[in-house]
């Protein structure tokens, strides 16, 4: 089969190179084609050499250290800093903290607020706004804001088109809102969505708004200016980098104002047995021993991408994400669980299979080296709304070719005829 | 192929056509969900003495957890309680075999089939969802009637 009408595809058969896992072959002969992107995306050889290279020259606990490789590990950590900084057009460097993944930047967030002081305090009469479609790490954190402090937890709902419904906004951010904490891109339905109309109502309202770019950073231009929100998480496995690494960033000034969550070492200025001080942001909220190598792999990953583009690699993926929704819609009794077309949408499709249960579907892809992700993907509210237990989801990302979602389509047809 | 040790024809049929499926009245119900996948089974449990007069259920999941709960129905309803929490150990312990057991079909009979199921580590809590449903159940609907013995 030839692809010559898909436009703005990457040179995979390079890419792929980069990525030892990709050339794994699976049951009896089948080469992996791994379209559980949106859970992890694989690491390519840059990013373990980095982390190679960190721990058999360099490792040693950073900061404060006078010696040599202290002061290597420090120079490298915090040039993962730097990288990511730039990545996201952050203006300070200080305006980035490491955390372990996207779910505690957002947990920092909702701690940061339920002991703030005025005017970000969140108490009982305040409100926190989420969306129906966010994934778990987004909504959990401000049941238990809401619950520890008797603040109201409201949410946008979502069109049968799997698009945010914003047609009650001016209901849901008021006066009374403190918080807004949205999705650029969700994990389940693919949809892009229009978070500026959001930003520039809660500014209006003087509200701050939080952005969960897990599921953006990796896939396009990510720009902090631009979102013009207040924080923005996401988390480097999903972009080519190790697991235990994410990322908070936040405005300065507010990282000036609001307190520290976890408490511990690097994160004060002085302490005596009675009370401490605290070293300014982004240290005041990384206590303990960081993840040293897994920010380096972050800052190898972010270099890899850069090197690449992130237009181009938005670019490819738009091609494959088209090409999937055309031909997904070629397999009898599939319904895609979210925007049908391209527009505005993300790498992530998700579907259900006639009345075969999404286990059933990934186990019998599975045999045909077929990595898929199913069930709720950890966004139950989103399957609770369009009446179905779980799906089955394909992503790609810039690895993935058009010939992979030629095998995704002959798996589906093998799975209806598995269970016909 | 591999995969046809799991999806066995047993368990497709009784995937098609599940046994006792339907909720009818019970000394005790539980709601039990497998939180990996979203599988949701409500099983009641009925009496009459010492022996399992019913085991009737409302479900939604795979094949392997729908099939698994029908196959339940059949081994379990007309058992002394005491029976039947023999063939539920049984079962247990094959699904924790990790491909090593075959089962004994004097005691399984039609579920030695989930065999196969237990090399497959993601799905072994499909197959037990109703079990373990039934358990919770049973062990409820005995504390509502102390003077049941199950020795």
């Amino acid at each position: 089969m030839t692809y010559s009408h898909l436009t703005g595809l990457l040179d995979t058969d390079a890419i792929r190179k980069d990525f030892p896992v990709l050339s794994r072959v699976l049951h009896d002969g089948k080469p992996l084609v791994y379209l559980d992107n949106a859970a992890t995306s694989q690491k390519p050889r840059q990013v373990l050499e980095a982390l190679n290279a960190y721990y058999e020259q360099h490792n040693s606990n950073v900061h404060r250290g006078v010696h040599v490789l202290a002061e290597e590990a420090t120079a490298l950590y915090e040039g993962a800093r730097d990288k990511v900084a730039a990545f996201i057009n952050a203006p300070s460097r200080n305006e980035v903290i490491f955390t372990k993944n996207a779910s505690e930047s957002l947990n920092l967030v909702a701690n940061m607020l339920g002991w703030a002081d005025e005017p970000y305090r969140v108490d009982a009469d305040s409100e926190i706004v989420i969306t129906e479609m966010e994934h778990h790490s987004n909504i959990v954190p401000w049941q238990l804001l809401a619950q520890r402090t008797g603040a109201k937890l409201k949410w946008f709902g979502l069109t049968d088109e799997g698009r945010l419904d914003l047609s009650n906004i001016d209901e849901l951010i008021t006066e009374k809102t403190k918080i807004v904490s949205v999705t650029l891109v969700s994990n389940l339905l693919g949809t892009v969505n229009p978070v500026e109309t959001i930003v520039r109502k809660a500014q209006s309202v003087g509200a701050l708004v939080a952005i969960d770019a897990s599921q953006a950073a990796p896939h396009a231009a990510l720009d902090v200016q631009a979102l013009e929100a207040d924080f923005v998480a996401f988390t480097g496995h999903k972009m080519l980098a190790p697991t235990g690494i994410g990322v908070l960033w936040g405005r300065q000034e507010l990282l000036e104002d609001l307190p520290p969550f976890l408490g511990g070492g690097e994160m004060i200025e002085t302490v005596t047995m009675g009370s401490s001080t605290y070293a300014p942001a982004p240290h005041k909220f990384e206590a303990g021993t960081p993840p040293i190598a897994q920010a380096i792999g972050l800052g190898a990953a972010i270099d890899y991408l850069s090197a690449i583009g992130m237009d181009k690699v938005a670019a490819h993926e738009h091609a494959i994400t088209a090409y999937a929704i055309e031909r997904l819609a070629e397999v009898p009794d599939l319904r895609i669980i979210g925007p049908r077309t391209a527009v505005d949408r993300g790498a992530a499709i998700s579907f259900t299979l006639g009345d075969i249960h999404p286990h059933d579907v990934g186990q019998v892809l599975d045999e045909q080296g077929i990595a898929v992700r199913v069930g709720h993907h950890c966004a139950r509210p989103v399957c609770l709304r369009y009446g179905i237990p779980a799906t089955t989801r394909a992503s790609f990302y810039l690895y993935s070719t058009p010939g992979e979602v030629d095998a995704l389509i002959d798996g589906l047809h093998h799975v209806r005829n598995f269970f016909a | 192929m591999k995969l046809d040790s799991m999806y066995q024809e047993i368990i497709l049929d009784h995937y098609r056509n599940p046994h006792g499926k339907g909720l009818r009245d019970g000394d005790a119900e539980v709601h039990h969900v497998n939180p990996t996948c979203g599988d949701e089974i409500t099983l009641r449990v009925k009496l009459d003495g010492a022996v399992v007069e019913d085991v009737s259920y409302e479900s939604q999941g795979c094949s392997i957890s729908q099939a698994s709960a029908s196959v339940l129905n059949d081994l379990v309803v007309g058992k002394t309680v005491g029976e039947a929490q023999q063939v539920q150990e049984a079962f247990l312990e094959l699904m924790q075999s990790k491909g090593q057991s075959e089962g004994d079909e004097e005691i399984l009979e039609d579920a030695v089939a989930f065999a196969g199921v237990s090399k497959y580590p993601a799905r072994v809590k499909c197959a037990l969802l109703g079990w373990m449903a039934w358990k919770d159940a049973t062990a409820k609907a005995l504390a509502g009637h102390p003077e049941i013995t199950t020795d």
